[in-house]
């Protein structure tokens, strides 16, 4: 069950950044995942009151703050019409609207679970994320970087033109964790090919050619899918993502 | 913490523990048609709308509802006799544990979406979880509901 002992709605990232120096403090997202968890927390910090609920979309890019919602990604028309609905795609598999409606994009990508569909859909759309400490770094290198005490204020998409194509792997269909979550972009020329749920972590590969690009991601078995049937759905992924791009 | 939140209409300030969910908060007041039915954030029993937004009232501080409105199926009442008929109607559930979550997220779905095609309702409903039915009585009970207000 989860404790918590002190809850205080920030008046600044500042402010949010030194409390969450503290060991035993923790920023609270959407708490979703959090509440799954059985542990005390001293200070809950929440980003409420920053502003950072919106999505500002500006002549080359778009600035998705980390309390946006899954459901505001869902329904954004400017992020759907960018990447053909993709990213829509990603998150309407993910338990209800109810849910949606409370779990963060910051929440998400800080985490960087194995289940999560937000982190690979945003990976292959060469995503950048603002932290309070690194700045503004690639989401690849964030999405390898180690747990730490830093803050993620934004995702940072820019505007370019892209081709997106999102697909998951769930044993009932909808609702359900992923097995696989497989997402190709392809933008200025390049393949960015990023999947998750294997049962690692999104990983993204970006390459001039689909030829043989599964091999680079590994897989692994869990009570959801074996490493083998991992393997041979991603090659089944990234060959219909191809086709769909093509238009076949 | 002290907090100000309007439940039902009704204004309420309150002491409150920040590590009480909103659920356990709402049902103090009396609102005991919100349930607990899975743990996970999974079932959808406890749906109440925070700010006009459906939101699983299990996965959220009560403190964090500070200012805002907050509505259970018991400040729905108006609404729910009207579209409950339709779900009556169609025998649709048998033990009626999982009907107030549900209600309220249809009634959501139908302010959102008035008229939605039948994948559209089975998405936006995903999120509710009945164990009882093979949810095509509530398929229907929503269907007929949404012609009979379409010929009204």
């Amino acid at each position: 069950m989860l404790e918590i002992k002190n809850y205080i709605r920030v008046k600044s990232i500042e402010e949010a950044y030194e409390l969450n120096q503290k060991k035993n403090n923790t920023i609270i997202g959407g708490m979703l995942w959090l509440k799954m968890q059985d542990r005390t927390i001293g200070t809950a910090i929440d980003l409420s009151d920053l502003g950072l609920d919106k999505i500002v979309e500006e002549d080359d890019k778009f600035i998705i703050g980390a309390m946006v919602t899954l459901r505001d990604l869902e329904l954004h028309e400017g992020l759907n019409a960018l990447t053909q609905k993709a990213m829509k795609e990603s998150v309407r598999h993910i338990v209800g609207v109810q849910f949606r409606n409370l779990a963060t994009v910051g929440g998400s990508i800080f985490g960087r679970y194995g289940f999560s569909d937000v982190l690979t859909v945003f990976l292959s759309m060469n995503a950048k994320v603002q932290t309070y400490e690194k700045g503004i770094i690639s989401l690849k290198e964030f999405s390898e970087s180690k747990y730490d005490n830093d803050i993620v204020m934004n995702i940072i998409v820019d505007k370019k033109d892209m081709r997106i194509v999102y697909q998951s792997i769930r044993n009932n269909n909808h609702t359900d964790f992923p097995a696989l979550t497989c997402s190709v972009g392809y933008i200025d020329g390049k393949y960015y090919v990023a999947c998750g749920a294997r049962p690692y972590k999104a990983k993204l590969v970006i390459c001039d050619d689909l030829k043989g690009v599964s091999s680079q991601f590994d897989t692994a078995t869990n009570n959801r899918a074996s490493a083998q049937y991992r393997a041979k759905m991603m090659d089944v992924l990234i060959n219909r993502a191809y086709k769909k791009m093509k238009g076949e | 913490m002290n907090v100000t939140i309007t439940l039902n209409g009704k204004r309420i300030v309150d002491d409150i523990d920040p590590s009480t969910l909103l659920i356990d908060w709402v049902r103090s007041k009396g609102c005991l048609s919100v349930k607990r039915g899975c743990e996970t954030s999974n079932c959808g029993l406890c749906t109440v709308l925070l700010n006009d937004k459906p939101v699983l009232s299990c996965s959220i501080l009560a403190v964090r509802a500070d200012k805002c409105k907050v509505v259970t199926l018991e400040g729905l009442q108006k609404e729910a006799q009207e579209f409950g008929a339709f779900i009556a109607d169609e025998g649709a559930e048998q033990c009626g544990f999982c009907n107030p979550g549900f209600m309220v997220n249809a009634i959501c779905l139908l302010k959102e979406n008035p008229d939605p095609t039948e994948d559209e309702i089975k998405e936006y409903l995903a999120g509710n979880l009945c164990r009882c039915s093979g949810y095509e009585g509530q398929l229907r009970g929503i269907q007929k509901f949404i012609a009979y207000k379409k010929g009204a």
